[in-house]
């Protein structure tokens, strides 16, 4: 089996607070193979971007800790890493771009300012052979006009616009892998089909693996080959994306499955999942979906399940579901 | 928004600024009859209190009509402000010449003492808020805080006759008081202004480096700071360029506070070190009631004032691009 | 003249602190909060409690005791005229705090009023903001220095003195505060209901300005504190034989390295004071908003 690009093992991490620290993701584990595009899902606060944004050690360093668990990108442990190492591999190897373009872009500075950052950090390119490159790179993300728009300010930028000048920044050094943390959240609907068009293509052309992460299976189902849904910091299921939607097997899955609404469906109403998400202080002994979960059993209120292999591809953290699915598939 | 020349931006640069100068205008106004109104404040008739007690019913006459203080309210009011746009503000009655020149005069001392003091509280207060910022929650940030703290506390005419006594008296280390004008070399000119530079700045590096924490804080927190985390810059550059750039919007703004503190703190570090600059003489105008000279003196320093916030306020349109398009 | 870095920052600050239980415990577990407020409530009480605490006249004049150094007897030591210098720094403590203390009522008061007009009657709004940028182009110890000495050295001059020279700082952050408060939508949803101006200012908009005020009003009172010691300082402020820290201070001077207690602890005692009003400034915003100050 080849060795996958980026492999995190068992991470947690946790977060300080008044009273302690609360772990906000739980022993999570996930493959991206080289290529690969994984889509993480899952409502806010399940801790998907909390492990996205562990892969580039972008915590707050005072507040957060992460007692147990390894990152492991081309045989190295990311978060043992020295700092010039995460600092050679932000930006050039694995790249990030996040949920609001008008935030994560400083209103004070360019654009051309702004990408040329990268370039020069770790290309080393000034002058006109930056320009050049930048006009180039935001071409490549479709903005039109570009060298004019080079030199404008972030916020004369629609967000549409500025969402393509993140992945520009991101992908002017050929990254292997590109994190995406909801990317088209803070946008309108046919902008957000636009951006996934532009992924895709970008992914196409330059051989990058992406993570994508969402909270809408709308845009992953769109987009990802395989799919990880996490829940209350952990992962629950993990299978590629046909799989997923034609036998999902743990309850929350098929949850989210049937909460997006079907234009060719006759229902009145919409499904949703009871309940809300927990806290992540909150305790619950057994398995963290059991109070919302229409196929709770006795045993899943006492034991904390762990993931299972369905099949060569797919694994889920619900033994109940997976016993019962291996009975009736004989 | 398209923009095929890119020209408007700078056309609404200037519009907005010369909005800016048209409104201090009824500032400056207000100012001026507010400085005239200053003499109306006080209990009884100005020109008994001006002559004095003692005088005669014939001198006191003759105040009043020097001052014109015979004349009709609004007369008064129309004559000031009509003198006041000649450049007249007034004659001293002690000093015996115009109030304005009586200011220049004294302009050197007062200005060298607040330019002194703000070139060393400036680079001090900023780096001591940035570092208590990024080590947030650190021993760093608490000591920093804590003297910080001590600066705003204390109060400075205290610490100013406590530090003449350590570092003139005792130390012999500079002057304990008069001023050495720069016509004397710059050696005795700094001497006799290091001390009291650098009580004046204790206050203002507290405010600063409160502020600046404020600020960095604010930034630091940024999505932006974080893109740029992420696209593998290193610390220096990730601090130094994206988020001082933005502090400095909130600190140009302390500049122009601090410039304005500077020269109101000068009124009590000049009593104390015997310094011949604006400051004292106010003091000495006010003890003396030489009243005159009291308004006159209020008056440019209110005008100077105006131009300060009105500077700090362009170089912010200039400092920050999102404003222009208000 | 716009808002500023301080408007924005009372902006963020105009967050009402939960009421009830919670906030006292929350404030009570603040270090900062704790010192700043037990440090500068037990001065009020020495300062209220003078004459019980010291039962010797503040301005008895012993010239046989002249220059005595600080003993069983003279606690802070004797002073050039024989009079007790702890006596008189208690005594001090009376007018230096009051004048603090109610620069800080009455500067709010007003700014509290003039800040909901402005916010509200916009066509009043810029003539008093043209005025409140007047007043605040001088800085505040000058604008004071020219009233009280109009006005005559006395208490009541230092204190209507102040109270002007710090009433525009206050109007700038209760409207920014109203005018924020104003577009919420708890507001809306009164107006859409009925509720006439008067009542949504007194029940809604007023209560919402009060917590960045009260910060604001808490460093006023500190500065107050430091400005009329710096007054009577000059020989503008309060006068001998009343004692103020600042004219204490001033008389001590001249004596420095005879009688170096004269001077000292007035000068400590204003220290103390403005160090716990400003430590309890920073709980109270820090509680606010611990965005402002970045959390402890």
């Amino acid at each position: 089996m080849i060795a996958p690009l980026l492999a995190i093992r068992n991470l947690t991490v946790q977060f300080r607070v008044d009273s302690g620290w609360v772990t906000a993701v739980d022993d999570v584990s996930l493959d991206v193979v080289a290529g690969d595009c994984v889509g993480i899902v899952g409502e806010s606060g399940s801790g998907k971007s909390v492990t996205a944004l562990s892969i580039l050690q972008l915590h707050e360093r005072a507040t957060t800790r992460m007692p147990s668990g390894s990152i492991l990108y081309q045989g190295q442990d990311l978060l043992r890493a020295p700092g010039s190492t995460m600092r050679r591999i932000r930006g050039s190897e694995i790249a990030m771009i996040f949920q609001d373009p008008m935030s994560s872009l400083n209103p004070v500075l360019t654009i051309a300012d702004q990408v040329s950052e990268t370039l020069r950090q770790h290309q080393g390119l000034t002058g006109v052979a930056a320009r050049k490159r930048v006009v180039e790179l935001l071409g490549l993300v479709r903005i039109p006009d570009a060298a004019r728009r080079a030199d404008d300010y972030p916020h004369r930028l629609s967000g549409g616009m500025r969402q393509r000048v993140m992945i520009a920044m991101a992908i002017a050094c050929k990254p292997r892998l590109l994190i995406a943390d909801e990317p088209t959240t803070a946008l309108d609907v046919t902008i957000q089909a636009q951006i996934l068009e532009l992924l895709r293509d970008l992914r196409k052309e330059l051989s990058m693996s992406v993570m994508l992460i969402s909270h809408d299976l709308g845009v992953i189902a769109e987009f990802a080959q395989r799919v990880i849904v996490m829940y209350a910091g952990r992962v629950v299921e993990d299978a590629p994306m046909a799989q997923l939607f034609r036998r999902p097997v743990h309850p929350y899955t098929m949850g989210l499955i049937a909460a997006v609404p079907k234009l060719d469906s006759d229902a009145s109403r919409l499904t949703t999942i009871p309940g809300r998400i927990p806290a992540p202080q909150e305790v619950i002994p057994g398995c963290r979906f059991s109070p919302r979960c229409a196929l709770v059993e006795d045993g899943c209120l006492h034991e904390q399940p762990s993931m299972q292999m369905v099949s060569d591809h797919q694994s889920a953290r619900c033994p109940p579901r997976i016993l019962a699915l291996g009975e009736h598939h004989g | 928004m398209p923009d095929p020349d890119g020209r408007s931006e700078e056309v609404a640069l200037i519009r907005i600024v010369a909005v800016k100068f048209l409104q201090a205008v009824p500032v400056i106004l207000i100012i001026s009859i507010l400085a005239f109104l200053l003499l109306s404040l006080l209990p009884g008739d100005p020109a008994i209190i001006i002559a004095g007690e003692q005088a005669s019913p014939a001198a006191i006459e003759q105040v009043r009509k020097q001052l014109g203080l015979d004349r009709s309210f609004f007369e008064q009011l129309a004559i000031w402000l009509f003198n006041l746009a000649q450049g007249n503000f007034g004659s001293s009655l002690i000093l015996n010449q115009s109030v304005l020149s009586a200011v220049a005069e004294r302009l050197p001392v007062t200005l060298s003492l607040a330019a002194l003091s703000i070139s060393f509280t400036i680079p001090v207060g900023v780096l001591l808020g940035s570092v208590a910022a990024y080590f947030r929650r650190s021993w760093i940030d608490s000591l920093v805080m804590t003297v910080a703290l001590l600066g705003v506390s204390i109060p400075a005419f205290w610490i100013a006759i406590l530090g003449v006594i350590l570092f003139s008296v005792r130390l012999g280390w500079v002057p304990s008081s008069g001023f050495a004008p720069i016509s004397q070399g710059v050696g005795p000119w700094f001497a006799s202004l290091a001390l009291p530079a650098l009580i004046l700045s204790l206050f203002q590096i507290g405010f600063l480096a409160r502020m600046t924490r404020s600020a960095m804080l604010d930034v630091l927190g940024q999505d932006y700071v974080r893109t740029a985390r992420a696209k593998g810059l290193s610390e220096w550059r990730t601090v130094g360029k994206h988020a001082l750039r933005n502090a400095l919007i909130l600190i140009i703004t302390a500049t122009g506070i601090l410039l304005s503190a500077a020269i109101g703190g000068s009124v009590i570090i000049e009593q104390v070190f015997a310094l011949p600059g604006i400051g004292r003489m106010v003091v000495q105008a006010i003890l003396a009631r030489d009243y005159p000279l009291v308004q006159g003196t209020m008056l440019i320093l209110g005008f100077t004032f105006v131009m300060i916030n009105l500077i700090v306020d362009i170089l912010y349109t200039l400092a920050d691009p999102r404003v222009r398009h208000d | 003249m716009t808002d500023t870095g301080l408007g924005s920052l009372a902006t963020a600050a105009a967050i009402v602190a939960p009421r009830g239980h919670g906030t006292w415990q929350r404030l009570l577990r603040h270090r900062s909060f704790v010192i700043g407020f037990s440090v500068i409530l037990l001065l009020m009480l020495a300062a209220v409690l003078a004459p019980l605490l010291s039962p010797v006249d503040p301005s008895a004049m012993r010239v046989r005791f002249r220059f005595r150094p600080p003993s069983s007897t003279f606690w802070f030591g004797s002073d050039m005229f024989g009079r007790d210098v702890f006596t008189r720094v208690l005594y001090g403590a009376q007018i230096s705090l009051f004048v603090g203390f109610a620069v800080c009522v009455v500067s709010g008061l007003c700014s509290a009023i003039i800040g909901v007009i402005a916010a509200q009657f916009r066509g009043l709004d810029g003539a008093i903001m043209r005025l409140m940028d007047a007043l605040m182009s001088f800085p505040a110890i000058l604008l004071a220095l020219g009233i009280a000495a109009a006005l005559g050295p006395r208490v009541s001059s230092v204190i209507i003195a102040l109270t002007v020279a710090y009433i525009p700082a206050g109007v700038r952050i209760v409207r920014a505060a109203a005018l924020t408060v104003r577009e919420m939508d708890f507001v809306q949803a009164a107006q859409v209901s009925g509720a006439s101006s008067l009542r949504i200012v007194m029940r809604h908009i007023l209560p919402n300005c009060l917590s960045p005020l009260l910060v604001h009003l808490t460093f006023i009172f500190a500065y107050a504190m430091l400005a009329e010691a710096a007054l009577s300082f000059l020989g503008v402020g309060i006068q001998p034989p009343i004692a103020s820290w600042g004219n204490i201070i001033a008389e001590g001077r001249d004596y420095a390295t005879e009688a170096w207690w004269v001077m000292l602890f007035p000068g400590i005692a204003i220290s103390v004071a403005a160090l716990s009003l400003n430590l309890l400034g920073d709980a109270l915003g820090d509680m606010l908003d611990p965005r402002l100050k970045g959390g402890d």
